[in-house]
């Protein structure tokens, strides 16, 4: 193996292939990124550089703080005057930081980024949006530098709504944004030279990709045809030894494994999750769950958080359709387990899932309104009004939650309710 | 005072409402699946797809004209927390 490689003890571009490099910055001693994300042993914030025959292109820049490495890597390479295209896949800050200061080094360059950027583009050069031209481009579309060719591909929400990557064709490099990216900080910079990462490619997965994995598998059906010798992402090694491995280990991940290891793939399955002091809402959790089991293909789990951890908990309903939580109120509010698993969700996408909620109380009841207006929060649907009880629930009680358990498990299988016009004022 | 109906295709639920009442003041009451983000014409995530009855809705803004635009919608599409109901329609989750 060789260790030659050490990007730290200068500040010079790095050529990754021929007239292709490295410009980026290293940034060791980071410990938090973002607020969520731990990184060990810090960072990098990757940039390229590509010399074409007719002019030269960026991608992507570093954070702001990190400009004078990026631009003294820049400057051992090129002119500004050579520039030709700036291209940015992903508008966060950390790959931005230096656009400002580029531009204004590099007025000439035209600004490559996708349709959904524009928002982002105006919001991170104010106030000086009127001066900067751009061009949005969307998946196929290309750019020539002479005998080059970069292609872009339109691959949202891989993490945010602007994301693209960058392929380009001559080399068979994509550069791929925050996509096969890590927070690693190694001055080897390749995958094949680097440190044990493995770790950190699937933390920042877990952290940053997983929600999104529907947009992931649509962007490997882009990603996936391509011929590729590397994998080239703003934080982390670039992924040249082996690069394939890389992507199927991505389909890996953005897989449901409900199905495939538990079986009946056309069940839809319903948690039902509850915390109970004297057992009233525990009570009313079964007849939820005898009602909603009643119903065929809804595969219906039921949970005491009181016995379980939350990183569990968040798995599980990843894969859920629904899921209704139980609480008691105590001093005006649901319990603390409800709130850490109902605060814990960020990394996973429960988009149209289907949530409800139900409790018994004592005085006030304000429990089951309040995790509503949560999960309302979290962007799912609360197709039925919670049911409250006060104390210990009556027989007539318990047949309601039989009814709002089997009307849950109704919507999730789509079995249409009956069309009745409801006035607006009737609505709570 | 003038009325409308809207039904909500996913859930296959209408709602006689007073004209002008915004999509979203109806769907979320109604648990209808229309998702929201930011509620105020700015981040698209609340697009929907009105499959009948688009002339009775309100006129689509500039601003949110170019939302639409900058979220591809389609011909069919507006944002649930900006068009205002001023007769009979149904509307679904883009």
């Amino acid at each position: 193996m060789n260790h030659m490689v050490d990007v730290s003890a200068h500040r010079e571009a790095v050529e990754i292939a021929d007239d292709v490099y490295w410009i980026g910055a290293l940034d060791p001693t980071l410990r938090t990124f973002d607020i969520i994300l731990s990184t060990a042993n810090g960072t990098t914030y990757n940039s390229y550089l590509i010399k074409g025959s007719e002019g030269v292109a960026i991608i992507d820049t570093v954070k702001e703080n990190f400009s004078s490495e990026f631009f003294a890597r820049l400057e051992s390479e090129v002119s500004y005057d050579q520039i030709k295209v700036i291209v940015l896949n992903h508008l966060e800050p950390d790959h931005t930081g230096a656009l400002p200061e580029l531009m204004r080094r590099a007025p000439q360059a035209q600004l490559y980024i996708s349709q959904r950027a524009t928002s982002m583009l105006k919001a991170l050069l104010k106030p000086n949006t009127d001066t900067f031209e751009y061009t949005t481009v969307n998946t196929n579309d290309t750019v020539s530098l002479g005998d080059r060719t970069l292609r872009f591909l339109h691959t949202p929400y891989l993490h945010w709504p602007d994301t693209q990557c960058t392929y380009l064709e001559e080399e068979n490099i994509l550069f791929s944004g925050d996509v096969f990216g890590c927070h690693y900080c190694d001055k080897r910079l390749f995958n094949d030279r680097v440190g044990d990462f493995r770790f950190s490619f699937d933390y920042y997965y877990a952290h940053i990709m997983r929600p999104f994995k529907k947009h992931v598998m649509d962007a490997l059906k882009l990603i996936e045809p391509l011929k590729i010798r590397q994998i080239a992402p703003t934080h982390g090694p670039i992924l040249r030894e082996r690069p394939r491995r890389y992507i199927t280990h991505y389909r890996e991940l953005s897989t449901s494994s409900l199905s495939r290891e538990v079986g009946g793939q056309s069940d839809k399955s319903l948690i039902i999750f509850y915390m109970s002091s004297y057992g009233n809402t525990a009570r009313m959790a079964e007849a939820i769950n005898s009602g909603a089991s009643e119903v065929e293909g809804v595969r219906v789990s039921q949970y005491d958080l009181e016995g379980g951890e939350t990183d569990p908990f968040v798995d599980l309903i990843e894969e859920a359709d629904a899921m209704l939580f139980g609480s008691p109120t105590i001093n005006g509010d649901a319990v603390k387990p409800v709130w850490d698993l109902l605060s814990s969700l960020a990394v996973v996408n429960l988009k149209g899932k289907i949530g409800g909620a139900f409790g018994s109380y004592g005085w006030s009841g304000e429990a089951v309104s309040m995790i509503e207006d949560r999960m309302r929060g979290l962007k799912m649907n609360i197709p039925k009004k919670g049911l409250r009880v006060k104390l210990i629930p009556t027989d007539q009680e318990l047949d309601e939650c039989r009814d709002f358990g089997q009307l849950i498990a109704e919507v999730l299988v789509g079995r249409s309710q009956e069309n009745q016009v409801i006035e607006f004022a009737d609505l709570a | 005072m003038a009325k409308g109906k809207i039904t909500f295709k996913d859930i296959e639920q209408t709602v006689n409402v007073p004209a002008g009442t915004r999509v979203i003041e109806v769907s979320e009451k109604i648990g209808a699946g229309i998702i929201y983000g930011c509620r105020e014409g700015d981040c698209g995530t609340c697009m929907m797809e009105v499959t009948e009855g688009w002339n009775n809705l309100t006129e689509p803004s500039v601003l949110e004209e170019k939302v639409l635009k900058e979220n591809m919608a389609g011909r069919h599409n507006r944002l649930a927390c900006q068009a205002q109901i001023l007769g009979d329609c149904t509307v679904k989750p883009a």
